[in-house]
């Protein structure tokens, strides 16, 4: 496929960018040609030429990213004939290209009224990196400067005009007001007088009529016949779409400019697209960045066997403009408004209210604009608002929080998305706002959009909030199972289903997700501890679990042979090295006393477990929601202040537990002696000697949120301690929600620390036998899941990264070096 | 590698429906490029996606898990959970991601082919 784009500007780049990033059977040519001298550059961003910053800052990427992609760039040449019948175009400097697909991205220029005078010397325009030279080059010569135009381009020229320290600027609008499309009067005065303050002067209502001056200007005369003399002035009164090319071989252009698209960006020859600027769709030129990329990526997908439509475009905007915060959203002029103005800050606000009082329909915010992005979100959803709306503009007066344990004593600036910075009061005003689904909220705040892992934290927030409002909440799964965890689990014990499949057509509807099939298999394994790739519920398992890995950066995996309480014999040691060394893995020593293997290819998984299982070793269950560690002090043995054996301790403890799937992994620790020094005070369940026994802590947690354990129970011997810590752990398991930790669960546990020391320890629920039981099946069916599959050919299929080509490993995996070892290449 | 043409597309083998785990996906290597094929085995459904995850730029959609939204097809990466329809390739997670490339998949006799777009004949 052979693409031809004439212009190389912001959209013309995000279209490469878009269509690069696709899959194609064989990749697409494509040509460039461009009218100005250098590869895209950010036009958004123009005036900090000004403020410091060089053209190849602007790049969005040099030249070479054009060539290590294969696309050819020709620059200074534009095209200037197309053959439409024969799908060639020819080149300013002789260059014939043929297509299969054209694509006009050719922009706009600034528009240029026609007002007597315009050819004056020492009038500019502001449009490309080359006008900026030029007024760059004049502006010494210049005291007063003077822009046309107090839109959105004219107020960034008039901040040129600043940069380049013209100390005299004045800015002429024609209509009543500035920036007429976004904001109102009530609003124009204030930013008005904000720019007044940074040294602008500003005229509205001002037609200019003639240019004044010989050969070079010397003022500006206006209808109403007042003069105001200038020896600079930059017109930037709007965009006129660049369609003259598309004009002259045929295709159908609007009478005011732009060439005609259809819902595809497709022109009236289906062989030729237009995006940007130059595209004129169902009447209206888009002269905002964020639609063009919108179309590039339309025109991006339907190139690359997608299917996509371009069906408008909201023209919400916030901007700094000269640093003052602008923003326009929805519909900014009607509707019932409810304005909060203060003169004194320089601070307009306006929200316009539908008729009946329950949604936003737009809205302005002059001089701050935090705001914007929620207020946006309330008018884009339909979002009902509160009783009453002026609570959106200015916060609910009054209402001291409640402070408290809990995610909601957490204060409001705290992060709790560190990926993307998101504030535990972002995501309770998003919950407020009417966004109380994890999807919502996720959309609304990109909270737990990347790592994933403040998603626990974010759904109690979203609880917790709701709660405050007075809501009930019933903690559903997901839209597949209207149960919460707890009840889904008493429910498949009951009823003894085994299989995903089984639980959705009893319990569910449609066909599972992301989030319940991983809860549900967690579910099943925690009843039957049965081999979770079994019975077609190897689908069901969150991706490490049903690869028995850790995926790492690459699409590598992490292997973690159990050693447990971290002893090893260097026989042991040996065949680790050995191991790592065929298979060429990195290695290093975790936090829980074991040994990491990375960047291990999928299909060389059953080989190396293969030969670790010869030598003894068993599977770590690092990859599952399930027990991990149960790290030990030396101990008795060695240790002159040790009291009791912890690592011998250790050792029983985790092999007791390993492969218990449970709503979360699972840490444990035992030292020897008070000095602890195995930490087991920040473990989910951790264990202390004493002159006369163990004592049992729970629910501590490094991590995120870190959080002592409690003591649970004092000297016991190591068979209640081992009794209690059953009950504990099936108590867990019986009744938490899916991905929380023992220290959360135990935080939201009605009764806390008292009432689960009365369920383990005096057996109030009268429980204590049942649960007992349950966990002794459970570690009765421990099998090592690893060994099962090295042993089954047919399991040992599934590790292959080509299903048409077992063994062969997937050749776009790049590793780099460091200390000696190898990393996985850096990630985009 | 097994290729017929009709009038729109190639459509290439890709392997045996036995092949693919039931509400799975497996990766298809098709000349140097990877495809991730997904079989809803409770709709009896097949689909066919570009393998990368345009997120991170991951070989890895084939190894995320499939399910449903509104009945609406989609896989989950495994790197980050970023969703896509499977119907039309788009982020339901985050609207400002990249879609994915979506390919069509047909079943005869027990052999999946993957229908790889001739391109000129898109539109």
């Amino acid at each position: 496929m052979k693409i031809v784009i004439i212009g190389n500007g912001m959209v013309s780049y995000k279209f490469c960018e878009k269509i690069l990033s696709k899959t194609h059977a064989t990749p697409p040519q494509i040509t460039i040609f461009g009218e100005e001298p250098r590869p895209a550059y950010d036009r958004v961003h123009l005036s900090e030429f000004f403020a410091g910053k060089t053209a190849d800052d602007l790049l969005l990427a040099p030249a070479s990213w054009y060539s290590e992609n294969n696309i050819r760039l020709h620059l200074g040449d534009p095209v200037q004939h197309i053959d439409r019948e024969n799908k060639t175009v020819h080149s300013y400097k002789g260059i014939n290209e043929s297509y299969d697909y054209l694509i006009f991205a050719t922009g706009s220029a600034a528009f240029v009224p026609p007002i007597p005078g315009v050819d004056k010397k020492g009038v500019f325009i502001y449009r490309t990196i080359e006008d900026l030279e030029l007024m760059r080059d004049y502006a010494p010569k210049a005291k007063r400067g003077v822009v046309i135009g107090g839109g959105l381009l004219g107020l960034e020229a008039a901040k040129a005009l600043l940069d380049l320290g013209i100390p005299d600027t004045h800015v002429i609008e024609f209509a009543p007001r500035l920036m007429p499309r976004q904001i109102d009067d009530a609003g124009s005065r204030i930013l008005q007088s904000k720019l007044n303050q940074l040294g602008l002067e500003i005229h509205t209502n001002k037609n200019t009529s003639i240019i004044l001056g010989d050969d070079t200007i010397t003022g500006l005369q206006f209808a109403d016949d007042s003069v105001l003399e200038a020896d600079m002035l930059v017109i930037s009164a709007g965009i006129k779409p660049r369609d003259e090319l598309a004009k002259l071989c045929g295709l159908d252009t609007g009478h005011r400019g732009g060439i005609v698209v259809n819902d595809h960006l497709q022109t009236t020859d289906p062989a030729i697209f237009a995006i940007g600027e130059c595209a004129l769709h169902n009447g209206m030129v888009y002269g905002l960045v964020a639609p063009g990329y919108e179309m590039a990526e339309v025109v991006a997908t339907n190139l690359s066997s997608g299917d996509k439509s371009f069906t408008g475009y909201d023209m919400s905007t916030k901007l700094k403009l000269i640093g003052v915060d602008v923003a326009s959203f929805g519909d900014p002029f009607t509707g019932r408004p409810i304005v909060y103005e203060d003169t004194m800050k320089g601070i307009y606000k306006r929200i316009n209210v539908s008729d009946d009082g329950k949604t936003l329909i737009g809205g302005i915010l002059v001089g701050e604009a935090e705001a914007y992005n929620m207020l946006l979100q309330t008018a884009k959803n339909k979002v009902i608002l509160p009783p009453n709306p002026e609570d959106v503009l200015l916060g609910a007066r009054g209402g001291a929080t409640e402070a408290g344990p809990g995610v909601l004593g957490l204060p409001d600036d705290a992060i709790i998305c560190s990926c993307e910075s998101v504030t535990k009061a972002a995501i309770c005003q998003a919950v407020e706002a009417g966004h109380e689904s994890l999807n919502d909220v996720k959309k609304c705040t990109k909270a737990g959009t990347c790592c994933g892992g403040c998603v626990p934290m974010v759904k109690d927030l979203i609880t917790s909030t709701m709660k405050a409002q007075g809501k009930y909440i019933r903690n559903v799964l997901c839209e597949h199972f209207h149960y919460s965890r707890q009840e889904l689990y008493d429910l498949i014990k009951v009823k003894q289903l085994y299989t995903f499949d089984e639980v959705l057509d009893t319990y569910g509807q449609g066909d599972g997700c992301e989030t319940c099939k991983p809860v549900v298999a967690s579910i099943l394994a925690s009843l039957w501890n049965e081999l979770i790739l079994d019975k077609g519920n190897d689908t069901v398992q969150d991706s490490n679990d049903r690869f028995l890995a850790n995926i790492q950066k690459g699409g590598t995996y992490s292997v973690v042979p159990r050693i447990p309480g971290g002893e090893i014999t260097p026989a042991k040691l040996l065949v680790i090295a050995q191991v790592a060394l065929k298979y060429n893995l990195y290695t290093k020593i975790t936090g829980g006393q074991r040994i990491d293997l990375f960047g291990a290819h999928l299909s060389d998984l059953p080989s190396i477990w293969e030969e670790l299982i010869a030598a003894g070793f068993e599977s770590g269950h690092a990859y599952g929601k399930a027990l991990r560690t149960v790290k030990s002090c030396v101990g008795s043995t060695w240790c002159r202040f040790g009291l009791h054996d912890s690592v011998s301790f250790a050792i029983q403890i985790e092999e007791r537990y390993r492969g218990l799937r449970a709503p979360h992994k699972i840490k444990s620790a035992v030292s020897g002696c008070i000095r602890e020094c195995a930490e087991a005070q920040s473990k989910d369940f951790g264990i202390i000697a004493t002159e006369k026994g163990w004592n049992l802590y729970v629910g501590g947690n490094g991590g995120s949120k870190p959080q002592h354990a409690i003591l649970l129970a004092s000297d016991l011997d190591s068979e209640t301690c081992i009794r209690y810590i059953d009950r504990f752990l099936m108590f867990y398991i019986k009744t938490a929600d899916p991905l929380t930790r023992t220290a959360t669960w135990l935080n939201k546990l009605d009764g806390g620390i008292t009432y689960l020391r009365n369920v383990v320890v005096n057996d109030s629920l009268g429980i204590a036998n049942e649960l007992e039981a349950e966990m002794q099946s459970l570690v009765d069916r421990y099998k090592c899941e690893w060994k099962e599959v090295v042993d089954n050919p047919e399991l040992r299929k599934r590790f292959n990264h080509f299903v048409n080509a077992p063994g062969e490993k997937d050749p776009t995996v790049k590793f780099d070096h460091l200390r000696e070892q190898k990393k996985a290449a850096e990630w985009k | 590698m097994e290729v017929t043409t009709d009038t729109q597309k190639e459509w290439v083998l890709a392997c045996h429906t036995t092949d693919v785990p039931p509400n799975g996906g497996v990766c298809v290597k098709l000349g140097d490029e990877q495809v991730a094929l997904f079989y809803f085995a409770r709709r009896n459904e097949w689909y066919a996606t570009q393998n990368l995850c345009p997120h991170r730029q991951q070989m890895a959609l084939s190894r995320g898990m499939t399910g449903t939204q509104e009945g609406e097809p989609k896989v989950a990466c495994p790197f980050h959970k970023k969703t896509f329809s499977l119907k039309d390739g788009r982020c339901l997670t985050d609207e400002h991601e990249c879609s994915i490339t979506t390919y069509p998949v047909k079943v005869i006799e027990n052999k999946v082919y993957i229908g790889l777009y001739n391109p000129v004949a898109i539109m």
